[in-house]
């Protein structure tokens, strides 16, 4: 690896016209295109990019509509929610795993499949379940609870939590995953120690467990939070962001503006505003997974 | 919860756990049921779904199984449900998915492998540098990027073809993919490395004849971890191909979700179903290799 040659720049040149494609994308892509789009924010760009500055209005415009303040209100709630549920579930269906049971591949297998399907899909399972005529809400009534009401895609209130459901049913599975594999990383020495003791079950897990279980759980939430900010097809197909606005999202908001209302000063604006909040998670992380070069 | 591990704690270390119907079990147990008809039963409402015919849902229970088994509602899916002025049903977006797959899939990975190997075994100034801005880009949303990704391919000419999608996957599959390759070749031995090196071996020589046959369980990951991805996507197929290309998902959802019409859910659970059914083989054939792609990205970031 280490081989002399007279210039620094052409040694190992074919690992280095290799590695252009990574190169490129890296810096026209991921550099390049971030910074256009942030950049074109501040411009009066409609239906095509243009260079005429104006400084902060498009932001002012896009946090005076309503359809992005409900879309900011509901990733919120989502973001949130999902968050908790995805941990909790996440961390309580691994620990059941974990409890030496039989046929733990097969309860594997059916809690992880949904992680397979798409969200078009996912969206479309669950607008079917959900459905107030056929769906869970009339199985209800039919049992004799007349007055049971539960139809959350056509109920501009709740209707997020429609989506929640279903996001939960496609990804809970997924940290699942993840947290079994955290738990299967503790020693066993822990438990042994902790038994001996005679600390209940349960004790061992909030005391010792999780807190032992800190860098999973940092993992696990910065893998759903870059999810949150990406839900477009879910809402897509599920509601396709009704009843009315009710249900869009950031995400959704911003391909509306460039590809259908061909507003794309909208767009590039909101889709900065996205990767603000990206960034917002990402840089403490980054610092504390990072900055102390323990488990670099 | 609580109760569970109160009491298994005890009896955990029993001789034989022979008598299965103890108090810890049956919470444990009824827990795990409940749990596991929330996942496993939209699969079966779809499937059960798609084998009525429209009276019977419109009367019957979504639960209830068909009383009379009927195919009508998949053919129509596969063949003649229309989106638009085409009717030919979900079978030219399935061809339109593997046409965008099949190039996709070999060529990010191909991609990905080299870029891997070369950071993993041939750093040069700056190589970690690129690397960490690939990894931070993952988590850069996709809307930020689209628009000017856009603009790049209509410049080079391929916005709205086949090659143009192939090249959003490839771009976008990278960091994931790099990431799992570098980490493999990291991991194997070096000496293996500096053999062939002292044998003299080039860069493709090192790589094509020593470390890819020796890699292909990280290769099946990568398959796997790409062909769920590709075929599950949306948002590039829907922004980056015209409608005549549209991948299978975008299709299905313009078959359910049109406007006009009479909703017929027998045949949009078909449609559902149909689209769902590669992923869904893979991930029931590949097993454990599927957990490891979506835990290659977990691991560590």
């Amino acid at each position: 690896m280490q081989t002399q040659r007279p210039n620094a720049l052409f040694r190992n040149m074919t690992a280095k016209i290799a590695a252009l494609p990574m190169i490129a994308v890296a810096l026209c892509v991921f550099v390049g295109c971030t910074l256009w789009t942030v950049y074109y924010s501040f411009t009066k760009s409609r239906m095509l990019p243009s260079d005429k500055w104006v400084g902060l209005d498009q932001y002012e415009r896009l946090w005076n509509t309503s359809k992005w303040q409900i879309a900011v209100e509901n990733l919120v709630i989502f973001g949130v929610c999902m968050m908790i549920l995805s941990l909790v579930i996440g961390f309580t269906l691994a620990a059941l795993l974990d409890q030496k049971i039989r046929f733990e591949n097969t309860i594997r297998t059916i809690i992880l499949y949904p992680f397979a399907l798409s969200f078009v899909v996912t969206g479309l399972i669950w607008q079917w379940l959900l459905n107030p005529d056929f769906g869970f809400q009339k199985v209800v009534q039919d049992l004799g609870w007349k007055s049971f009401e539960f139809n959350p895609l056509f109920d501009a209130e709740i209707v997020i939590y429609g989506v929640l459901i279903a996001a939960v049913w496609q990804g809970s599975g997924f940290i699942m995953v993840v947290m079994l594999a955290g738990l299967r990383g503790i020693d066993e020495e822990i438990w042994k120690a902790a038994r001996v003791d005679g600390i209940p079950k349960w004790r061992t897990y909030v005391f010792i467990i999780i807190p032992m279980m800190r860098p999973v759980f940092v993992t696990a939430l910065v893998l759903i939070a870059s999810g949150i900010i990406k839900v477009y097809d879910l809402v897509k197909a599920q509601t396709n962001g009704g009843p009315g606005i009710s249900s869009e999202v950031p995400a959704k908001y911003v391909i509306d503006m460039m590809f259908g209302n061909q507003n794309l000063g909208q767009g590039f604006a909101a889709s900065t505003m996205m990767l603000l909040s990206v960034a917002v998670i990402l840089i403490p992380w980054a610092y504390l997974e990072f900055g102390n070069k323990k488990h670099g | 919860m609580a109760d569970i591990a109160l009491n298994s704690a005890s009896e955990m270390r029993g001789p034989k756990p022979r008598k299965a119907i103890s108090k810890s079990n049956v919470i444990l147990w009824s827990t795990l049921a409940v749990v596991l008809i929330y996942y496993a039963l939209p699969l079966y409402i779809m499937v059960v779904t798609s084998l009525k015919g429209m009276p019977e849902i419109r009367i019957g229970n979504i639960f209830a199984p068909p009383m009379e088994i009927t195919f009508a509602a998949w053919h129509k899916a596969a063949f003649t449900a229309c989106t638009g002025l085409n009717c030919e049903g979900l079978s030219r977006g399935f061809w339109n998915s593997v046409q965008i797959l099949i190039p996709s899939t070999v060529f990010s990975i191909a991609v990905a492998s080299v870029s891997g190997y070369a950071i993993a075994n041939w750093k040069f100034k700056g190589s970690e540098m690129f690397f960490t801005i690939l990894i931070f880009g993952a988590f850069i949303p996709y809307q930020v990027m689209i628009y000017p990704l856009v603009i790049l391919l209509r410049e080079i000419g391929l916005f709205g073809s086949l090659w143009g999608l192939v090249l959003v996957h490839t771009i976008f599959g990278m960091p994931i993919l790099t990431l799992l390759f570098r980490n493999y070749f990291t991991s194997l031995p070096e000496e293996l490395f500096k053999a062939a090196r002292v044998d003299g071996a080039g860069f493709w020589g090192i790589f094509l004849r020593v470390l890819a046959p020796m890699s292909l369980p990280i290769f099946m990951v990568a398959l796997i971890l790409q062909i769920t991805g590709i075929w599950n996507d949306f948002l590039f197929g829907v922004i980056y191909t015209r409608p005549d290309q549209y991948p299978m998902t975008v299709q299905l959802n313009n078959i359910v979700n049109a406007v006009q019409g009479v909703k017929e859910y027998n045949v949009n659970m078909a449609a559902t179903l149909l689209t769902g059914i590669v992923p869904l083989t893979i991930y029931f054939v590949s097993g454990k290799l599927f957990v490891r792609g979506i835990a290659a990205g977990a691991v560590k970031g």
